[in-house]
């Protein structure tokens, strides 16, 4: 079967599944979707549809990006728009399916809104839903639409068309192309994809090398996740076309265990693949061949990290190597390698199919097109979201997150993950783009966003990300194994109430070095938190050093719990979930925590019914 | 055993860098990766049991001791520290009464801490066999761990 052919199928598919006489209803079951409990939910579906005698069609489909409001279903009647519904229980699906689809009522006073062509009673497109009006979705076209198991749905919206033209264009005219758009790497760094491209296409071997950086190791991050758990042939047709424009006729993807749904997507959609041609030799009837093989990771943040990567896929420790030799000349078993995020493979069709000039219209001056981020820590709406890049921090807090949970006071957001910083509420005016971020201390990095309220310390924040680096340190070179070690020990003096004056400037000098020092990117950018915190919040630094407090009640040696005389009401709940046994009272009678007992878990504060709010911590008493 | 590890490693027989998948596979199967494992590994990959190791060690992923029945992983990432994570961690050791990387007596459960599932919209989570639960709080835990619990364990 020819391209055409396969893509006249496709489309018919689709279309009658969009007018279908049967009514359909999707599914988001992305992680997320299955967390929240959407496999109840469609079983509830299954059983309700049989007692009323339903025939309906259910279609699972990804992310559509309002985590926090799944489970989310859509349910589509007579060829009109589908009707989407957000946290969904198994209760609440008899009377909407008895509503809807016996009696005709799509209870607009349910529905998040609708999607597709048409109005259906007034209820608004569910992208003019707050989360979702002020985002640009390029890349995230499909996630929540179709089906990703189904190649055909991918096909039918415009997919490997993009590999179809790049195959009429050479090589070169395909990285022309890629450089009109100004796309610079999504996973990190921010290198334009064209350049590393070039120098690759550039190096004569018979054997060269495409991979896929799925290990997305940002604790707090899951754009990589999202998008192949929900559109996995934009990220495998973003693949197809850098290995004709390099040259390349093997493929990895490397993608963390921690993902196993993307992996089973992965999986599918490649297997789907070859039975089209669009794998293996020959590829479209071109001269192109190239094969894919998945790679699973093993637990290893440095992993992240090109030559690290290179090691851990050849079967070796993944410590990173010195540069050069750059992976572009040298580097899967000696031979030119391409590393790309997913994010960056997964935006390669959409760019030539319409053009790097349609791509580089969005955007701001100095970074072009759009970006994935992951929204989420203590703001309201959390989810995975995508906006132009030049969006303002302010637009993606309040207008897309929709401000802060509690309504508690916005403090400061944390980017780029380990590798990145805390940028101040102060600043919330400032454009998201690579040069803004970078001039304010952190980096775009891979796209985590984690919203921080009052009631986050940063020094705890700071030395929590030291943590993590200072474990995830491969030991190789010096001033990441120790320089990283030190910094957390300082760090962990400070939040226990013992710092002194002079750690201060020991962490911004030690900083410096480790900066300077470091062989790869993960010592590089590990002080990055330390320092962005010191410029910004530094008085918070000196209230744990001289005053002995923690502004944010969090640092526990500086901090205690009691119950108030006035506020308590003697329930016992507290009493009762105490897991020290520091709590006692009689029933009816004001309680007491035990302080030489305590061991500052906080379940009491959690547990003490909100209309009494009995437990107070305080902190500042040891000065 | 060492004939189930042998079958586990055919497939990649003669694949180039093919250690960590073996690795992977194995503990897949038998849960963990024991010194039987291996050493048959090291003689079929024509490696030093020191280099397999090396490399094992070097990754987080890879256990030595055989798991209990269920496996429960309390997530640290960031979004679940900023929400709450360490008092779930907290919590779960408490209710299990180990460390992570430990194994109760019983061998019902095993606790370990994990950097993140994905799920990170809605932290803090916690992940019981292969079922995420979402937004968790202290008193939750236990609700969580007690389905788990086999009746004549939970007294
Ligand atoms: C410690 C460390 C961890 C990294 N982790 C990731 C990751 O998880 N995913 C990713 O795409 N890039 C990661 N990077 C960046 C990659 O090394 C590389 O720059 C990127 O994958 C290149 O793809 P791009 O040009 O498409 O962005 C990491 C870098 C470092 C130093
Ligand atoms: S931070 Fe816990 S799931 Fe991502």
């Amino acid at each position: 079967m020819d391209f055409a052919e396969i893509r006249k199928k496709a489309v018919a598919k689709w279309e009658a599944l969009q007018s279908s006489k049967t009514p359909v209803i999707y599914l988001g079951a992305a992680t997320c979707g299955r967390a929240a409990g959407i496999e109840a939910v469609a079983e509830e579906i299954r059983k309700t549809s049989k007692k009323l005698n339903l025939n309906i069609k259910l279609v699972e489909v990804g992310c559509i990006g309002p985590c926090y409001l799944e489970p989310i279903i859509y349910i589509q009647k007579n060829g009109h728009p589908s009707v989407c519904y957000g946290k969904i229980t198994s209760g609440k699906i008899k009377k909407l399916l008895e509503d809807y689809l016996v009696n005709n009522d799509p209870r607009p006073d349910l529905a998040l809104g609708t999607l597709g062509d048409g109005q259906l009673n007034g209820i608004p497109g569910l992208f003019e839903h707050p989360m979702l009006k002020y985002q640009t979705r390029l890349v995230l076209r499909n996630c929540g639409i179709v089906d990703p198991e189904q190649i055909d749905h991918y096909i039918a919206r415009y997919g490997y068309l993009g590999i179809k033209k790049a195959l009429e264009m050479s090589p070169l005219e395909v990285i022309d192309e890629v450089k009109t758009s100004s796309i610079r790497g999504r996973g990190g760094a921010g290198f334009p994809t064209w350049k590393k491209w070039e120098i690759c296409h550039n190096v004569q071997s018979d054997d060269k090398y495409l991979i896929c950086n799925a290990d997305e190791g940002d604790p707090g991050a899951f754009m990589n996740r999202s998008l192949l758990e929900g559109d996995p042939h934009a990220v495998l047709e973003g693949l197809l076309i850098g290995a004709y424009a390099i040259g390349a006729n093997h493929g990895y993807i490397y993608i963390r265990a921690e993902y196993p749904l993307a992996i089973k997507r992965l999986e599918h959609a490649i297997s789907q693949m070859k039975a089209y041609n669009l794998l293996g030799n020959n590829i479209l009837g071109s001269d192109f061949s190239f094969d894919i093989k998945i790679k699973k990771g093993a637990g290893a943040f440095v992993c992240g990290e090109e030559t690290a990567l290179i090691a851990s896929v050849m079967g070796k420790r993944g410590m990173p190597m010195p540069r050069p030799p750059f992976p572009a000349i040298s580097g899967v078993w000696g031979k030119p390698t391409i590393i790309n995020n997913v994010e960056t493979l997964g935006t390669l069709a959409t760019i030539i199919r319409r053009g790097g000039e349609w791509f580089s219209g969005f955007g701001s001056e100095s970074s072009k097109g759009t970006k994935t981020f992951s929204l989420v820590g203590k703001v309201k709406q959390t989810g995975l979201i995508e906006v132009p890049l030049g969006t303002s921090l302010k637009t993606i807090i309040f207008d897309i997150g929709g401000g802060i949970a509690g309504d508690k006071k916005f403090k400061a957001v944390q980017t780029g993950g380990p590798s990145g910083g805390c940028i101040p509420a102060e600043l919330s005016s400032l454009p998201v783009d690579y040069e803004s971020l970078m001039s304010a201390g952190s980096i775009m990095g891979s796209g985590g966003m984690i919203v921080l309220d009052e009631d986050t310390c940063v020094v705890d924040i700071t030395s929590y990300f030291l943590s993590f680096i200072q474990a995830e340190s491969c030991g190789k070179c010096s001033p990441c194994r120790i320089g990283t070690k030190v910094m957390l020990d300082i760090l962990e003096k400070i939040k226990s109430g013992k710092g002194e004056m002079a750690d201060i400037d020991k962490l911004s000098s030690l900083a410096e070095t480790i900066k300077n020092a470091s062989l790869c990117g993960l010592g590089q950018t590990a002080p990055n938190s330390v320092l962005s915190t010191l410029r910004y919040f530094r008085s918070e630094y000196e209230a744990h050093i001289v005053d002995k407090s923690c502004p944010a009640l969090v640092c526990k040696d500086l901090i205690k719990y009691a119950i108030s005389e006035e506020k308590c009401a003697g329930c016992g709940v507290c009493r009762k979930q105490c897991p020290a046994g520091a709590i006692t009272g009689k029933k009816k009678k004001v309680h007491i925590i035990n302080e030489s007992l305590c061991v500052k878990c906080g379940i009491c504060y959690q547990v003490c019914p909100s209309k009494y709010g009995a437990v107070e911590k305080t902190t500042g008493f040891l000065t | 055993m060492k004939n189930t590890i042998k079958d586990i490693i055919k497939p990649y027989q003669g694949e180039k860098g093919s250690l960590i998948p073996i690795l992977q596979a194995v503990q897949e199967k038998t849960g963990f990766i024991s010194e039987d494992a291996v050493s048959t590994i090291a003689l079929s990959l024509n490696m030093s049991e020191h280099e397999i190791y090396g490399v094992a060690t070097f990754y987080t992923q890879f256990r030595y001791t055989k798991p209990g029945d269920h496996m429960v992983k309390v997530c640290l990432g960031t979004a679940c520290h900023v929400r709450g994570g360490e008092q779930l961690l907290n919590r779960t050791e408490n209710i299990l009464n180990i460390k992570p990387g430990q194994t109760t007596p019983d061998s019902a459960f095993s606790l370990e801490r994990v950097a993140c599932m994905g799920c990170c919209a809605l932290a803090p989570v916690i992940v019981v066999d292969d079922k995420i639960y979402p937004n968790v709080t202290s008193p939750k835990v236990e609700k969580i761990i007690s389905k788990y619990s086999s009746p004549d364990e939970k007294e």
